[in-house]
C-alpha cells in the first residue's frame, strides 16, 4: 500500500471509539488520493462540532472557522482563488442548524464546492441534544418528551433550491462513500453529500444496525439526471436510498461570474492595487 | 449667529421636497455646474426612510472659498412640497428668503419672519410638461443667483443629459426659466461668480460614500461583501456597479455573518476584503471580527453609523457606535479604528485601512456615519502616489508554519495553493501550524504574539490634527465627521484662545494626545452621542477628564453655528458641562 500524502501524524483524536467520523476521514483521504490531488491544492473548510475537527486530522490546507459559517468561508476562499479544490465538512447541527441560512443561499449561489455533512442526527460536542435532522419523538436530556419538530430534509431542500449534485452515503461503507465523494468533488458547482453516521455515545436509536436496516443501495451506475425521480428519492421514507440521487449540468459557477475575473484569471492574491483605474475614474469626473 | 466667515462669501441654499421629485439628480447637476464654473460647492442630504413622498432636503452651499461643513444658515429656502419638516422650519430666520409657489404653500410660512418670494412654479412646470421639472427650475434660480453665465449652464445640461436630446431640451428650458428668475433675485448684489475663479474647474465633486469605495480600491480591495443597510449600502453599490472596471469580487449576501465569514475566508486565500455595514449589521458581524483577530486575517470593516439602539433611525446620523467599534468581538485582539473627518480622508484612510490590516494581519474598522456618506464637496484629485505600495505574498516553503512568530513578532503570511507548504487557519487557540491546542504555554505565547501587534500599530498611529492657535487655552476635541464643522466654527467664534483638536484615528490613540490635552485650560469634547463615548475613551486612556461636553443625539449633524454657539455658551460662563 502506497503512502497517502493526506495522512497526517497527529496526537490523540477527539472522537469516541467507534465514531463514524473515522470512516469518513478514511474515505475522504482515499478519495483525494484517488483523484490525484495534492494537499497543496486542497483546502478543507469546517465550522464547529466533532466532524468539524476533521481538518486537524488530514494533511492539507485548512480553515477551521466558526460554528455554522463553513460555507460562507469556503465561498470566500473559492472566490479568492478558483484554482483551489475547496471541500467543506461538518455535522448536521453545524451545516443545517447554525448554518441553515448559508446552506440555502450557498446552493443558490452555486460556487464550485463540495459539502460533506456527517449526519448523525444528534449533537455530540454539546452532549446529546437534538439536531435539525433528529427524528420526531427522539428523546434527549434537553428534549425530555421527545423532539416535536419535523426533521430537516437536506436532500430535498438542496434539490428544490437548485443544487446539481446530491448524494447520500453511509459511514459504514467506506468504499462506496469514497466513490461518491470522488464524484462530488469532480462535479462542477455545488455538490452535497449527506453521510449517515452513527453517534455511538449519544444516539442509541440510529445505530449501525439501524442504518443497515433502514437504508437501501441505489444502482451505482444509474443515470441520475431526472429531477422528479431525485425528488421522489429525497422524499422517500425508510429504507432511505444511498448513492447519487441527482447529478446534472449546473449553471455558471459563482466564482466564474465575479467581476474580478472578467479579464484576469489570476487568483486575487497575485493582484496589485489598481491605481491606474482609480486615477482614470477621477480624471473622468473632470469631463 | 448668521454672520459669514470673514474674507469669504458663500450662499446657502436649501431645496426640499418629496422623494421621487428628482431632487437628487438636480442636486448633482447643479453642483456640477457650480463646481465646473470654479465656485466651491458643498452639498449635504437628509432624508426620510421611504421610497416615495415624505419631505427630504438638500443643503447646497456655494462660495468663493472652500465650503465643506454643514451650516444652519439658510439664505434661500426652495420648498417644492408643502409640509416642510421641523428640522428645516427651525432654521428659517429673518434672513431666509423663501422662494415658493404661493398657490401651493398657502399660509404654511405665516408666522415666520422670513421674506416670501413668490414664484409661479405650477404655471411654469405646467408649460414644461409636469412637476418633474420643478426641481430643475429651482436649480436655474440658484444658478442665476450665483451669476454663472447661462451659456455655460446650457452646455452642461447638454453634457449631463447627453444622448437624450428631448430630455436635455426640456431641462434646458426649465433651467433657463428659473435662471431668469434667479438673476432678478440677485438684483444689484455682486454675483459670486467672476471670471477668475481660483479652483478653475480642476476640482472634482466627491461624496464620503464614493470616497470610501474608491479608497478601498486604491488600497487593493479585491473582495467585498455586504447586506444592504443604510447608510453603508452606497459603498457596496459603487463597488458592485464597477466590479469589472476595478476587478473586485463583489457579493450581496444573505446576512451579515455570511459577509464577514466570506471575507475572512477570502482573506485567508489572499484577497484584500472589505465588508460594509451599519451598527445593526456590525453587531451581527462581531463573531466574525473576532475570528479575523484569532486567525490574524487582514480584514477591513466599514461601519457607517446611524442612530440606534436597534433599528433606530435608518436615514439619520450619529456617532453612537464608537464603543461598539472599540469593543466588538469577544476575546482580546488588536485592531485599528480610523474615523475620517473629511471626504479626502475617507479616501486615504479607507486605503490605509487595507495597508494596516495587511501588514499587521488583523481587523481594521473604518468608522463613518450617514452625514459623511451623504455629503459631498469639491476636492483636488487625491494623489494616489502618496499611498504606501502594497506588499507581496511570497510562496510558502515546504516546512511553512502559518503562525511561527517571525523576526518582528508578525508571522510571514502565506496563502493556500502558493508554494510547497500548507496553510492552516483556526478559530480555536492553535499552535504554529494552526492546529487546535489546549496547551497552556501555547495559549499564552499565541495570545501575546497577537496582542503584541498593538504596540506596533500604535507606533504609527495618526496624530490628531490641530486647527487654530498653537498656544490655545481652550481645546475643542472631536473625532470623525465633525472635523470640518468644528474647524469652521472657529472662524465664527473669532477667538484667539481656542483651537480644535480633531482625531481621525480613534484606536489606538496617538501618544501626543496627552500633551495636547494637558496644554489646555479647558477641554471641551464635542461628539454626536448622548453618553460621551469619546470623552470616556480619552479619560480611560490618558486619565484626563474633559471640563465640558457638547453632545448631540437628535439624528442630525452638528452645524457650524450650533457648534460655535454651544462653545461660546461654555466659554462665556453660561451653560457648562
Amino acid at each position: 500500500m502506497t503512502a497517502n500524502p493526506f495522512d497526517m501524524e497527529h496526537g490523540e483524536l477527539s472522537w469516541c471509539p467507534g465514531c463514524g467520523d473515522y470512516a469518513i476521514l478514511d474515505a475522504l483521504k482515499k478519495a483525494l488520493l484517488g483523484l490525484g490531488l495534492s494537499p497543496q491544492q486542497v483546502v478543507l473548510v469546517s465550522g464547529i462540532g466533532q466532524a468539524a475537527k476533521m481538518p486537524h486530522y488530514l494533511r492539507s490546507n485548512f480553515f477551521n472557522g466558526l460554528h455554522g459559517r463553513a460555507l460562507s468561508a469556503a465561498t470566500g476562499i473559492k472566490a479568492a482563488n478558483p484554482e483551489l479544490t475547496v471541500i467543506a465538512v461538518g455535522g448536521d447541527g453545524d451545516m443545517y442548524g447554525e448554518g441553515g441560512n448559508h446552506f440555502t443561499h450557498t446552493i443558490r449561489r452555486n460556487p464550485d464546492l463540495t459539502v460533506l455533512v456527517c449526519d448523525n442526527m444528534v449533537y455530540g460536542l454539546t452532549k446529546g441534544q437534538a439536531s435539525p435532522t433528529s427524528p420526531r419523538g427522539f428523546v434527549t436530556p434537553m428534549q425530555r418528551k421527545g423532539v416535536r419538530a419535523e426533521p430537516f430534509n437536506p436532500l430535498a431542500a438542496a434539490l428544490v433550491q437548485g443544487a446539481t449534485f446530491i448524494a447520500r452515503a453511509f459511514a459504514g461503507d467506506v468504499e462506496r462513500t469514497t466513490a461518491i465523494m470522488q464524484r462530488a468533488i469532480r462535479h462542477r458547482g455545488f455538490s452535497l453529500v449527506d453521510i449517515f453516521q452513527p453517534c455511538v455515545t449519544f444516539n442509541k436509536v440510529n445505530t449501525y444496525a439501524w442504518f443497515k436496516e433502514n437504508t437501501r443501495m441505489l444502482e451505482p451506475d444509474r443515470k441520475a439526471d431526472d429531477f422528479r425521480e431525485a425528488l421522489d428519492l429525497a422524499l422517500s421514507p425508510a429504507p432511505y436510498p444511498l448513492g447519487v440521487l441527482y447529478e446534472a449540468e449546473g449553471p455558471e459557477t459563482f466564482e466564474k461570474g465575479l467581476g474580478a475575473f472578467t479579464d484576469d484569471s489570476r487568483p486575487l492574491f497575485m493582484r496589485e492595487p489598481d491605481l491606474g483605474s482609480v486615477r482614470a475614474w477621477f480624471e473622468g469626473l473632470l469631463r | 449667529m448668521n454672520s459669514q466667515i470673514s474674507g469669504t462669501r458663500d450662499l446657502s441654499f436649501v431645496l426640499s421636497g418629496a422623494a421621487g421629485l428628482g431632487i437628487q439628480t438636480v442636486e448633482e447637476f447643479l453642483c456640477r455646474v457650480l463646481c465646473r464654473a470654479g465656485l466651491h460647492v458643498f452639498a449635504s442630504r437628509e432624508y426620510m426612510s421611504r421610497v416615495r413622498g415624505g419631505n427630504n432636503s438638500t443643503e447646497i452651499r456655494v462660495g468663493t472659498k472652500a465650503v465643506r461643513a454643514f451650516s444652519d444658515r439658510m439664505d434661500y429656502l426652495f420648498p417644492l412640497t408643502p409640509g416642510v419638516r421641523v428640522n428645516i422650519r427651525r432654521r428659517i430666520s429673518q434672513a431666509t428668503k423663501i422662494v415658493a409657489d404661493r398657490g401651493v404653500f398657502g399660509g404654511e410660512f405665516d408666522g415666520t419672519e422670513a421674506p416670501f418670494v413668490p414664484i409661479p412654479l405650477e404655471d411654469m412646470t405646467k408649460e414644461l410638461g409636469g412637476k418633474v421639472y420643478a426641481a430643475m427650475v429651482m436649480a436655474g434660480v440658484m444658478i442665476g443667483r450665483t451669476g454663472v453665465p447661462l451659456p455655460r449652464v446650457l452646455e452642461e445640461i447638454e453634457h449631463f443629459f447627453s444622448g437624450r436630446a428631448e430630455v436635455a431640451k426640456t431641462n434646458a428650458d426649465a433651467c433657463s426659466l428659473g435662471y431668469r428668475f434667479g438673476v432678478e433675485l440677485r438684483g444689484d448684489s455682486e454675483p459670486l461668480y467672476h471670471d477668475a475663479m481660483d479652483s478653475d474647474g480642476k476640482k472634482i465633486l466627491l461624496d464620503g460614500s464614493d470616497a470610501v469605495a474608491l479608497g478601498a480600491v486604491a488600497g487593493g480591495c479585491s473582495f467585498a461583501a455586504g447586506y444592504p443597510m443604510s447608510p453603508a449600502t452606497g459603498v457596496l453599490t459603487f463597488l458592485s456597479a464597477n466590479a469589472d472596471r476595478f476587478h473586485v469580487a463583489v457579493e450581496q449576501v444573505e446576512d451579515e455573518p455570511a459577509a464577514v465569514n466570506m471575507a475572512v475566508g477570502a482573506s485567508y486565500a489572499g484577497a484584500r476584503p472589505l465588508v460594509t455595514t451599519s451598527g445593526g449589521g456590525f453587531a451581527l458581524m462581531g463573531e466574525g471580527i473576532s475570528l479575523a483577530g484569532i486567525m490574524e486575517a487582514p480584514l477591513v470593516v466599514h461601519l457607517s453609523q446611524r442612530p440606534g439602539p436597534a433599528t433606530g433611525m435608518a436615514t439619520r446620523t450619529e456617532q453612537g457606535d464608537l464603543d461598539l467599534a472599540l469593543y466588538s468581538g469577544h476575546g482580546e485582539f488588536p485592531r485599528a479604528i480610523f474615523a475620517p473627518g473629511s471626504v479626502e480622508s475617507a479616501f486615504f484612510l479607507s486605503a490605509k485601512a487595507f495597508d494596516i490590516a495587511e501588514r499587521y494581519q488583523t481587523p481594521v474598522i473604518l468608522l463613518t456615519d450617514q452625514y459623511l456618506m451623504n455629503t459631498f464637496y469639491d476636492v483636488d484629485i487625491p494623489d494616489v502616489s502618496l499611498l504606501r505600495p502594497a506588499g507581496k505574498i511570497d510562496p510558502t516553503p515546504a516546512d511553512y508554519r502559518r503562525y511561527a512568530p517571525g523576526a518582528t513578532g508578525i508571522s510571514s503570511r502565506g496563502v493556500p495553493g502558493y508554494g510547497e507548504g500548507l496553510v492552516g487557519a483556526d478559530s480555536h487557540e492553535h499552535d504554529e501550524e494552526a492546529h487546535i491546542s489546549e496547551e497552556i504555554d501555547v495559549r499564552v505565547s499565541m495570545n501575546e504574539k497577537r496582542l503584541g501587534k498593538l504596540d506596533a500599530i500604535r507606533q504609527e498611529a495618526l496624530p490628531p490634527v490641530l486647527f487654530g492657535p498653537k498656544d490655545y487655552d481652550n481645546l475643542i476635541v472631536c473625532f470623525g465627521s465633525t472635523m470640518e464643522i468644528a474647524r469652521e466654527s472657529l472662524a465664527l467664534l473669532g477667538r484667539t484662545d481656542t483651537a480644535v483638536l480633531a482625531f481621525e484615528q480613534v484606536h489606538p490613540l496617538h501618544e501626543a494626545t496627552e500633551a495636547f490635552l494637558s496644554a489646555a485650560t479647558r477641554v471641551i469634547v464635542l461628539e454626536g452621542n448622548a453618553t460621551g463615548q469619546f470623552e470616556r475613551l480619552l479619560r480611560g486612556t490618558f486619565g484626563i477628564r474633559a471640563h465640558h461636553s457638547i453632545r448631540k443625539y437628535d439624528g442630525l449633524q452638528f452645524s457650524v453655528e450650533e457648534t460655535a454657539r454651544r462653545v461660546s455658551e461654555i466659554l462665556e460662563g453660561g451653560a457648562g458641562a
